[in-house]
């Protein structure tokens, strides 16, 4: 199987810093890391290839210096890592990278899967997969926690994809884009052999000279979308922080917290007395002990 | 046909309340556009009368797409269906719940449609003058708040938070038009089948829709400590979350995480014990509407965030606010 990866290079988020100012992100000096949800698509692709054979392609767009997260990608395992990099290309909203993806892909040659991360850590939309999808018009399953079963024979995939009533099972023709959650594969370490492999591995460019795109659909230019206003919403909330040293101290701050519950109207009204003990309508709109699920 | 569309949702035939709550968003665009809303649904076997009660929660229209066909949502036959609606009646704005269904279909109808999508909005206005719409989200792990708007593209799209806004009051008054659209055989795309569903019963947990979160971290111990959770989350109608930590070591199923690499939630409430609040578990809650912490460290991050918090012994408070709790639903005194 030829299983293609695309990747973003995100800022390391517990180090993002916000320049009060502008309220832009601060991105000098700050630490980038392959975007932490694409680790587990890196994963998924790789016990693929480790079942059935194949290659696996990492390809990222962004500036020049996202080929360090493409080299993380290759120590992992990977076998071929594509840049994607162009000044025409700078700030792309979703719908123009997933175009500029979706062209490097459909060039890069046959493919019997895409497997994407749900979103990235730093744009957080999680529409870029969707939207190669709709480019390539390729199958798509979204938030896939299982891939059960691959039969590249019958060119067939059958998925569990994560949804709020459960887990969804699909069945879908290769060639498709998977885009998946975190249940769906721990991802491994980087090797010594895969970093000194990842040292010397010819990374090729793809660029709008090599690539044949519409120029009117790249960049900050072709994104139909445009950030008007950024601001930095208010991290603290004044709150009150009630101390609990003691066991007088404990039933005097639950009785703070449960008047403080009321008051904002979030104490579900009283079950009827004679009611059956689980049978109250308060409990009825957002479930009972059997939707709270969890292991005893 | 509207300018405004909102887009309903259904599982099974019955409508859910994400549904009301992006009505209720798209009346204030609606009225300030001076235009109609129109509630559009694509499934099967939703009743007329579910049908009715989207015109009282603010549709002028509800357009109902119903098939066997359109069941379970497949993202190449809804898109089909939506791409072929947008074509023929030319919408200004759209918008979706950001679920599995809304996060998918629309960044698919949008570049077929070179529209432009906002992901995850938390306010939505329209921009006096242009007409254009306003969205503003939260990005980078919520540290900052973005206003994006499509200047030059229709339609405008944009994913609503579930739980982010009030429905309106179910209004018997309010008169409107259901309008049953026939599938189009030529929209299905038959690639992609779904097989089934698999439910874990005793595991499993809709965090996005529900109101109440109550949610644990490694301070809770051990995987048997979660029961003091769940004791009070029943008195508070409440489901269980657990920080990332306490997922990793197998005290919770994946579906219960909060936080950046789990679920981003807008409950009315989370209340929190023994998770002391690190920034990728604060971007999954911040747009909630009360923060409540329980944790024995006063420097802790939550306690910074919280709206009201405990600083003490969280196996001491949670029995006692169990109890508490209990007392005063069985209408004795707090």
């Amino acid at each position: 199987m030829h299983i293609v990866v695309p990747i973003k290079q995100v800022p390391e988020s517990g180090n993002v810093k916000m320049d009060p100012k502008t309220g832009t992100m601060i991105r000098a000096g700050v630490n980038t890391v392959v975007n932490p949800l694409d680790l587990y698509a890196i994963e998924a692709a790789l016990q693929l290839r480790e079942a059935h054979g194949g290659t696996v392609t990492v390809v990222t767009m962004g500036p020049k210096a996202a080929d360090k997260a493409l080299r993380e990608a290759l120590a992992m395992g990977c076998d071929d890592g594509v840049l994607v990099s162009d000044r025409a290309f700078a700030g792309a909203d979703t719908w123009a990278t997933s175009y500029t993806l979706a062209r490097v892909i459909a060039k890069i040659g046959a493919f019997d899967l895409i497997v994407c991360g749900e979103r990235a850590t730093d744009g957080d939309t999680g529409q870029v997969g969707p939207g190669i999808a709709g480019w390539l018009d390729l199958p798509l399953a979204t938030y896939v926690a299982t891939i059960t079963e691959v039969d590249p024979a019958r060119g067939r995939l059958t998925v569990e994809r994560l949804v709020e009533e459960g887990y969804q099972v699909l069945e879908l023709p290769l060639p498709a884009l998977l885009t998946v959650v975190k249940e769906v594969a721990a991802p491994r370490l980087p090797t010594l052999r895969g970093k000194k492999r990842a040292k010397v591995t010819e990374i090729p460019l793809y660029d709008s000279g090599n690539l044949d795109l519409e120029p009117t659909y790249l960049g900050l230019k072709g994104s139909p979308t445009k950030v008007v206003k950024v601001a930095t919403p208010k991290v603290t909330r004044s709150g009150t922080v009630v101390r609990a040293l003691d066991e007088a101290g404990v039933a005097a701050a639950v009785d703070q917290l449960v008047a403080f519950l009321d008051e904002r109207g979030l104490i579900p009204a009283a079950r009827p007395a004679d009611g059956p003990p689980s049978g109250g309508t308060a409990r009825a709109p957002t479930g009972t002990a059997a939707d709270t699920g969890g292991r005893p | 046909m509207s300018f405004v569309w909102t887009l309903a949702e259904q599982h099974e035939g019955r409508l859910k309340d994400v549904s009301f709550e992006l009505l209720g968003r798209g009346r204030a665009l609606a009225d300030k556009l001076d235009t109609k809303l129109a509630s559009l649904l694509i499934g099967d076997g939703v009743t007329h009368d579910q049908l009715e009660s989207l015109v009282r929660r603010g549709a002028d229209e509800v357009y109902a797409i119903q098939d066997p066909r359109l069941a379970h949502f497949v993202c190449e036959t809804y898109s089909n269906v939506l791409v072929h609606l947008i074509e023929t009646y030319e919408p200004s704005v759209i918008l979706a719940a950001a679920t599995s269904m809304g996060r998918t279909l629309m960044p698919h109808v949008a570049v077929r449609t070179h529209a432009g999508l906002t992901a995850d909005c938390t306010e939505l206005d329209i921009e006096p003058g242009t007409g254009n719409l306003l969205q503003t989200r939260p990005a980078i792990g919520g540290n900052i708040m973005a206003t994006i708007k499509t200047p030059d593209h229709r339609p405008q799209m944009a994913t609503v938070r579930p739980k982010s806004s009030r429905p309106l009051p179910d209004d018997p008054e309010r008169v409107g038009k259901v309008i049953e659209v026939p599938l189009i055989d030529a929209l299905v795309d038959e690639r992609v089948r779904v097989t089934g569903y698999r439910r874990d019963t005793g595991d499993f947990v809709n965090l996005e829709e529900a109101d109440v979160v109550i949610a644990g971290g490694r301070g809770m111990k051990k995987a048997e400590n979660f029961g003091l959770l769940r004791a009070v989350a029943d008195e508070l109608g409440g489901v269980l979350g657990a920080s990332r930590d306490a997922i990793d070591r197998g005290w919770l199923s994946y579906p219960h995480q909060i936080g950046l690499s789990g679920k981003t939630i807008s409950p009315r409430l989370i209340l929190t014990a023994g998770i002391s609040g690190s920034i990728q578990f604060l971007a999954g809650i911040k747009t909630s509407e009360t923060i409540v912490a329980i944790n024995n460290d006063p420097d802790a991050n939550l306690h910074q965030v919280a709206d009201f918090g405990i600083v003490g012994d969280l196996f001491e408070v949670l029995p006692e606010l169990q109890r508490r709790l209990h007392r005063r639903r069985q209408g004795g005194p707090a």
